[in-house]
């Protein structure tokens, strides 16, 4: 489904990403975990557009999407959660939903709200309230609802469990199966290795701008490195 | 009392002006998180448009408004496209700079072409509307047409920005750039289209105006620019709200100066009253937490 090769992304004269490759097939959920400034958010906007690569490709379904720009992709069936939610703060829930819909025709909006809904009941009853309101638990619900709007083929989620209690982060993660089980492709960025090995099919360890490890999922949660470096032991 | 009542409907109708410019500064700061100097210069281009529909062409006085909102339309859209949108990047500073770069621009180029000397406005809106109090206290018709397109212009926007998809897509572009886009939204589109409102806004501004303070010249722009844009910060840029609070208090306060105290001081005490309000509070009236371009 995805298929990023040989990217390198800079900041000036900041090298971010220095040569990675992985891919994302259909049905998958593949996580990307690596230590804070790893450039794990950076490979992620880069797949999204808002970045772009210096050299390399990525394909998406088959089609060359590096260079198109951001808002382009979503129509493909792309989709992000970025990292800290950045959901529209001084909208209302349902128009931060209705945002998520953007690129789809009316028609469709509705019955996807209610979709959204019925995944997160919480933010059925927060809809007229003003994103800026809810708290850090609901604010990746509505993010998450609003990535869902768009009805995407793949979804990357970019720290989903950042700054969360514990019980909130069991319940994102929860989510996210359930949204792997209806069919979403998932590209999960985590600092949590844990959490985000214990899901994933496969993972891939980022370490200052390049994969130094992959491998399942199982195997990279009893990699003795792996464990070292981002389990605690 | 009736010179206090007279004079308190003329600050709101010069007021009602100034929160209409005031919106288009007000809207551009809120989306592209730039102070359009050159915003006032296209009130100008706006009137000079209609003087000549109306004078040179004897079009109808509502033909000309419109001609004068199609130009600056494209006008406002242009601008964008050519001298702000290659530095979206750039720091705050080159682009202030740019925008009174562009201002001159026009000034000079409204010289250029129409010439410097004074030009008389057509006078569309003669006459008194009502009279009041035994036909002591006259309300003009300019003053009822002013204020009457003030609140026509919050109706609308209020509605476009609540209620619209286009409306909404602005919200979200001036909250979160990079999650618009994630959203699908097309930032660039948007901005033009923000520019365009902006400047469709000030030929309208323009028009009205003039038909208080009638004589074109291609500086005609800037003190009522200056004034809007203070009307903007006084109410807190970024705030559709503030712009129409801020352009009626500033208004009404620079008439009031102008009655009781001194014409000479008139605007020396509108800007002092700006300073104070945001010695006390930075944001403006309705202002929230003025973010920084980044
Ligand atoms: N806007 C930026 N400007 C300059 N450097 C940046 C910027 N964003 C990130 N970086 C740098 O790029 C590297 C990767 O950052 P990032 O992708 O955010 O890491 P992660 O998401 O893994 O924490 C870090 O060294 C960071 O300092
Ligand atoms: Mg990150």
């Amino acid at each position: 489904m995805l298929k990023v090769e040989n990217i390198n992304v800079y900041y000036g004269a900041i090298h971010a990403i220095k040569g990675i490759s992985f891919e994302v097939n259909d049905g998958e959920i593949v996580t990307l975990i690596g230590a804070n400034g790893a450039g794990k958010s950076t490979t992620l906007q880069t797949i999204s557009g808002l970045l772009h690569s210096a050299t390399g490709s990525i394909t998406f379904e088959g089609e060359n999407i590096a260079g198109i720009p951001a808002h382009k992709l979503v129509g493909k069936g792309l989709a992000q959660v970025p990292e800290g939610r950045r959901v529209f703060l001084q909208m209302t829930v349902e128009e931060n939903l209705e945002m998520g819909a953007y690129t789809r025709p009316g028609i469709e909006v509705e019955p996807r709200i209610q979709r959204v809904y019925e995944l997160f009941p919480r933010m059925k009853e927060r809809r007229k309230q003003v994103a800026g309101t809810l708290s850090g638990g609901e604010q990746q619900m509505l993010a998450m609802g609003r990535a869902l709007m768009s009805n995407p083929k793949l979804m990357m989620l970019d720290e989903p469990s950042m700054g969360l209690a514990p019980i909130l982060v069991e319940q994102i993660f929860d989510i996210i199966k359930e949204l792997h089980k209806a069919g979403t492709t998932i590209l999960l960025v985590e600092q949590n290795a844990q959490m985000a090995l214990s899901v994933a099919d496969r993972g891939y360890v980022l370490e200052t701008g390049k994969i130094v490890t992959s491998g399942s999922g199982k195997e990279l949660l009893s990699d003795e490195s792996v464990k070292k470096a981002y389990l605690g032991g | 009392m009736v010179i206090f009542l007279s004079r308190l409907i003329n600050g709101i109708s010069l007021g009602s002006v100034y929160a209409i410019i005031a919106l288009g500064y007000t809207m551009v700061y809120g989306i592209a998180k730039m102070l359009n100097f050159a915003h006032g210069d296209v009130i100008m281009v706006g009137a000079y448009v209609c003087f000549f529909a109306v004078a040179n062409y004897s079009l109808p006085p509502l033909v000309g408004v419109l001609l004068a909102m199609v130009v600056c339309t494209v006008l406002g859209i242009v601008i964008e496209r050519l001298a702000y949108k290659p530095l979206r990047q750039a720091p705050s500073l080159a682009v202030l700079i740019t925008a009174i770069g562009v201002s001159y621009f026009l000034q000079n180029g409204a010289q250029l072409l129409w010439g410097s000397n004074n030009k008389m406005f057509p006078v569309f809106l003669n006459g008194d509307a009502l009279s009041l109090m035994d036909g002591e206290l006259r309300v003009s018709v300019a003053t009822v047409v002013n204020v009457v397109a003030c609140v026509a212009i919050m109706l609308v926007l209020s509605w476009f920005t609540g209620k619209t998809k286009m409306g909404k897509a602005m919200r979200a572009c001036s909250e979160d750039k990079g999650a618009a886009q994630l959203m699908g939204i097309n930032v660039d589109t948007t901005i033009s289209m923000t520019f365009a409102i902006g400047s469709a806004l000030a030929a309208v501004a323009g028009v009205l105006y003039m038909s208080s303070y009638p004589i074109l010249v291609p500086t005609t722009g800037s003190m009522p620019g200056i004034k809007a844009f203070t009307a903007a910060v006084f109410g807190g840029i970024g705030s559709i709200p503030g712009a129409l609070l801020g352009g009626l208090l500033l208004g009404v306060i620079e008439i009031f100066a102008g009655g009781y105290i001194s014409t000479q001081l008139q605007n020396a005490i509108v800007f002092a009253v700006l300073i104070v309000v945001l010695l006390v509070k930075p944001s403006g009236l309705l202002g929230k937490q003025i973010r920084e371009k980044v």
